[in-house]
C-alpha cells in the first residue's frame, strides 16, 4: 500500500514538473542582455523553461554592449544568448561570433512573423522582438494653460517654451537626454536624420557630417538646451526621469518608447504628473516630413562558440520567451513585433514616429565610432564653449582618428 | 644585511611585481605600437523589421584568416603616439604656424583631446597634492590634542572618507550639488541665483573634483603623519617648552622638521595617485567638463563596437612617463639622501 502510494505520489510529481517546463530536454540557456522592463519580462518567460536538465540563468546589465564581444568570443561563450539592438549587433557580426537561425526558425519558429526575422546574406541572424524609438512628452494641462496646441515640429517646440517661459508657468519647459557621451551624440542623430542627412560618403567610411544639416541640428539642440535645467549636462535616461516625475518640465523632446510606461504612470510621480502626462510621436524639423527619431530594433541572437545541444535549447527557451501570450499580457510595456499584438497608447508614439517614416539607426560597421567621436567632441559645444563649425571639426577629426586605428580608413 | 639575505626577503614580492606590473607593462608597451588591421568589408543585403537594404558589412571570415596570420595587427610603429588622439604633432605644428600669440596658440593646443586631458591632469595633482598634505598634517596635529577619551572616535571619523569607496563617495557628493539636492540648493539660496549649478559650469565641476579629491585622499595622509607624531622625541619637545617656545613655535621648528621624510613619503604616494585620477571623473558624470588620461583609457576601450586597444596602450604609456617624470625631483633627492647617509 506504502509503495502504491509513494508510486503514485512521485508520478504526480513528475507529471507536474513536466508541465512546468517548456518541454526542452536538456541543455543550457545563459543570457545576457540590456537592463530595460521589456527585457525583464522576456528573460523571467525564458527562466519558466527551467527544469532538473534545463539551466536557465540571466545577467541583466546595462554593461552588456562592453562585455558582449569578449564574453561571446570565448569557447565555450559566457552566455548562449545575446538580446541586442541594431547597433549593438554589429560588432557581433563584425567577429563572427553568432550563428544562422534558419534551422531553428523552421523547426520552432512557427509563431514568428516575417519582419521578426533578421537577414543578413539570406541568413536570418538575431530574431527582432521590439521596436523602440524617441517619443515625445508632453503636459497637456501646462500647454492648456498657456493656449499653445501641441507642437509637432521642433521650431513648434521652441515656441512654446518661450511661451510657457514668458508666461511665468515654468522657467525650463523643456527636457532631454543631453548628458554628454552615448545620449547627446543620440540626440544629434536623430536630428541629423531628421534633416535628412547621410552619415558617411555613399559606400565608403568617410563621414559627411560637416554640412549645413549638421550645422542645423546643433543649432537646435543649442536652442533647446538654453530651455533646459542647467544641470542638463547630467541628464541620461535615468537622470531626466525623476525631473519628468516632480514635474520640472512641460515638453521631454525625446523618451525611449521601451522606458516612456515608467515616465507616464503614478509610481514616483508627483501628483498631476502622470494622468496630465501625453505621448506622441517624435516632431519633425525644418520643415521636413521625417521624423527627428531613429527607430531601433531589439532583437536576440544565438552565439556561435557553444554546443549545438545549448543553441537549440536557447532558441526554444527564447522563442517562450517571446511568444504572442507575453506580448497580450504585457501589452503596454513596449512596442512589441509579436503575433496578435496590438498597439496600446504607450507603443502609440513609436509607431506613430515609424509610421511617418522616420529612418531606422544605421547598422555600418563603423557607425559605432562616430557615435562615440560625437558623444566626446559636442560636450564643448552644448556648454557654450564652442562654435557649431568648431565642433563638427573636431568631431570629424576623433572619429577619422579612431576609424584609421579601426582599420576602416587607411 | 648580507645580500643573500636581502635577496630572500625581497624574492617574492619582487617575483608577483614582475608578474603583474613588469610584464603587463611590457605588453602594453608593444600592442601600443600596433593598430588595427584594414577591416575587409563587403556589400550583403541587410532585411530587418523596416524592410532590406544593400549595406557594408566586415567580412568576418576574411578578418579572422588575417589575424590568425599577423595576431597583434599592423605594425605602426610610433604612429598612435603622434596622431591627433594623443601627441598630435602636426596639429600642434599647425597650430604654432596658424596662430597670432602664444595665448591663443596654448588655448587651440587645450582644444585637443590628450591636452585637454593632460592639463586637468596636472591641475589636480598640483592642487590636491599640497592641499592633502597641508590638512592631513593640521588633522594629525588637531586629533593628537584630543583627549583619550575621544581619540579612538574622532580617529574613526577622520578615517571615513577614506574608507568610501571612491565612485560611491563621488555619487554621494554629486547628488548633493544637484540643484535638486541640499548642498546645490543651499548654494541657489545663498547667492540668490536660480541658475546656479556646480555641474553646468567647468570652472565650479573642477573644484567640486579638486574638493572631493582633498576629501577623499586627506585621511591617508592624516594617519601616516598621526603616527609619525607618536614618535617624536619627547626631550625634544620638552627642552622646546623649557625654553619658552609657543605651541606654534614648537610646530613649527620641533615637529615639522622631523616629520619632513614623511612629507616626501605622501607626497611621492599622492603624486602617483592624483596622477591617475579617474573614478571621481565617472562618479560626477564630470567628463563634459574635466578628462584625465586614466578617463581617456577607459573611454577608448569601452566604444563597445570597436575598441581601440593600441590608443588605449599609447595612453597608458604617456601616463607611467607622466608618472615618471613627476616623481624625478622626489627620488633624486631620496637618493640623494640615501647615498649621504650610507657614505657616513
Amino acid at each position: 500500500m506504502k509503495a502504491l502510494l509513494t508510486a503514485s505520489a512521485v508520478a504526480l510529481l513528475a507529471g507536474s514538473a513536466a508541465w512546468a517546463d517548456c518541454g526542452i530536454e536538456k541543455g543550457s540557456v545563459r543570457i545576457l542582455s540590456n537592463d530595460f522592463a521589456s527585457l525583464h519580462i522576456i528573460a523571467s518567460e525564458a527562466e519558466t523553461c527551467a527544469s532538473s536538465t534545463v539551466t536557465v540563468t540571466k545577467n541583466q546589465t546595462t554593461e552588456h554592449k562592453n562585455i558582449q564581444v569578449p564574453a561571446l568570443t570565448s569557447n565555450p561563450a559566457t552566455y548562449t544568448v545575446a538580446i541586442i539592438a541594431n547597433n549593438s549587433v554589429v560588432p557581433l557580426l563584425n567577429d563572427g561570433l553568432i550563428r544562422p537561425l534558419d534551422d531553428y526558425v523552421a523547426k520552432w519558429g512557427q509563431d514568428l512573423q516575417p519582419n521578426q526575422l533578421v537577414k543578413i546574406d539570406g541568413k536570418v541572424m538575431a530574431i527582432a522582438f521590439q521596436i523602440n524609438a524617441q517619443a515625445m512628452l508632453y503636459r497637456k494641462d501646462m500647454l492648456a494653460e498657456a493656449g499653445i496646441e501641441p507642437p509637432k515640429t521642433y521650431e513648434e517646440i521652441l515656441a512654446a517654451a518661450k511661451v510657457l517661459r514668458e508666461r511665468g508657468i515654468i522657467d525650463t519647459p523643456l527636457l532631454g537626454n543631453y548628458k554628454p557621451g552615448w545620449d547627446l551624440a543620440t540626440q544629434f542623430i536623430d536630428l541629423y536624420l531628421g534633416l535628412g542627412g547621410d552619415f558617411f560618403e555613399p559606400g565608403t567610411a568617410k563621414v559627411a557630417i560637416d554640412n549645413d544639416k549638421g550645422l542645423a541640428a546643433l543649432a537646435t539642440m543649442k536652442s533647446v538646451s538654453e530651455y533646459m535645467s542647467p544641470d542638463f549636462v547630467t541628464y541620461d535616461s535615468n537622470g531626466a526621469k525623476p525631473v519628468w516625475e516632480s514635474g520640472q518640465a512641460a515638453i521631454k523632446v525625446d523618451s525611449w518608447g521601451s522606458r516612456v510606461s515608467g515616465l507616464v504612470d503614478d509610481v514616483d510621480a508627483q501628483p498631476g504628473v502622470a494622468e496630465n502626462s501625453v505621448i506622441a510621436g517624435a516632431p519633425t524639423i525644418g520643415g521636413g516630413t521625417i521624423p527627428a527619431a531613429a527607430i531601433w530594433w531589439d532583437g536576440f541572437t544565438i552565439a556561435k562558440n557553444i554546443s549545438d545541444e545549448d543553441a537549440e535549447a536557447s532558441f526554444r527557451a527564447m522563442v517562450h520567451g517571446i511568444r504572442p501570450e507575453v506580448a497580450k499580457e504585457h501589452a503596454e510595456v513596449t512596442a512589441w513585433l509579436i503575433k496578435g499584438y496590438e498597439p496600446t497608447p504607450t507603443a502609440a508614439g513609436v509607431f506613430a514616429t515609424l509610421k511617418a517614416g522616420a529612418k531606422p539607426y544605421p547598422m555600418v560597421p563603423y557607425m559605432g565610432l562616430l557615435h562615440t567621436a560625437l558623444g566626446n567632441e559636442l560636450a564643448e559645444f552644448i556648454q557654450g564653449r564652442e562654435d557649431a563649425a568648431k565642433a563638427l571639426a573636431d568631431v570629424t577629426q576623433a572619429y577619422n582618428t579612431a576609424a584609421q586605428e579601426g582599420g576602416f580608413l587607411n | 644585511m648580507p645580500h643573500r639575505t636581502f635577496f630572500a626577503f625581497i624574492a617574492p614580492s619582487l617575483f608577483v611585481m614582475l608578474l603583474f606590473i613588469a610584464l603587463p607593462i611590457v605588453s602594453i608597451a608593444y600592442q601600443s605600437l600596433f593598430v588595427e588591421h584594414g577591416q575587409i568589408v563587403t556589400t550583403v543585403e541587410n532585411c530587418g523589421p523596416f524592410g532590406c537594404e544593400t549595406e557594408t558589412r566586415v567580412d568576418a571570415e576574411a578578418m579572422r584568416e588575417l589575424r590568425e596570420e599577423q595576431p597583434m595587427g599592423q605594425f605602426n610603429w610610433l604612429g598612435t603616439y603622434a596622431n591627433p588622439s594623443h601627441l598630435a604633432f602636426a596639429e600642434v605644428a599647425a597650430i604654432w604656424r596658424q596662430s597670432d600669440g602664444l595665448w591663443s596658440a596654448l588655448r587651440a593646443m587645450l582644444n585637443l583631446p590628450f591636452y585637454k586631458a593632460l592639463f586637468f591632469t596636472i591641475a589636480y595633482t598640483a592642487v590636491v597634492t599640497p592641499l592633502v598634505i597641508a590638512l592631513g598634517f593640521l588633522i594629525a596635529v588637531t586629533v593628537n590634542a584630543v583627549p583619550r577619551l575621544l581619540k579612538g572616535p574622532v580617529i574613526f571619523f577622520s578615517l571615513l572618507p577614506m574608507i568610501v569607496t571612491p565612485l560611491i563617495g563621488s555619487l554621494v557628493l554629486f547628488w548633493m550639488i544637484d540643484s535638486r539636492g541640499i548642498i546645490g540648493a543651499a548654494l541657489q539660496a545663498v547667492f540668490a541665483d536660480p541658475q546656479l549649478s556646480l555641474k553646468a559650469s567647468p570652472t565650479l565641476t573642477w573644484v567640486v573634483l579638486f574638493f572631493y579629491g582633498v576629501w577623499h585622499h586627506a585621511p591617508f595622509s592624516f594617519i601616516v603623519f598621526y603616527a609619525g607624531l607618536q614618535t617624536v622625541p619627547e626631550d625634544t619637545l620638552e627642552s622646546a617648552i623649557v625654553d619658552g617656545a609657543s605651541r606654534w613655535e614648537r610646530i613649527r621648528y620641533v615637529v615639522i622638521p622631523y616629520l619632513t621624510p614623511l612629507v616626501t613619503f605622501v607626497a611621492l604616494i599622492q603624486l602617483m595617485d592624483n596622477f591617475r585620477v579617474f573614478e571621481p571623473i565617472v562618479g560626477f558624470s564630470a567628463q563634459a567638463s574635466a578628462t584625465s588620461l586614466s578617463w581617456l583609457v577607459y573611454n577608448d576601450l569601452r566604444s563597445g563596437d570597436s575598441p581601440l586597444f593600441g590608443s588605449a596602450a599609447a595612453t597608458s604609456m604617456l601616463t607611467i612617463v607622466g608618472v615618471v617624470i613627476l616623481l624625478t625631483p622626489v627620488l633624486i633627492r631620496t637618493w640623494r639622501d640615501f647615498t649621504r647617509k650610507s657614505a657616513r
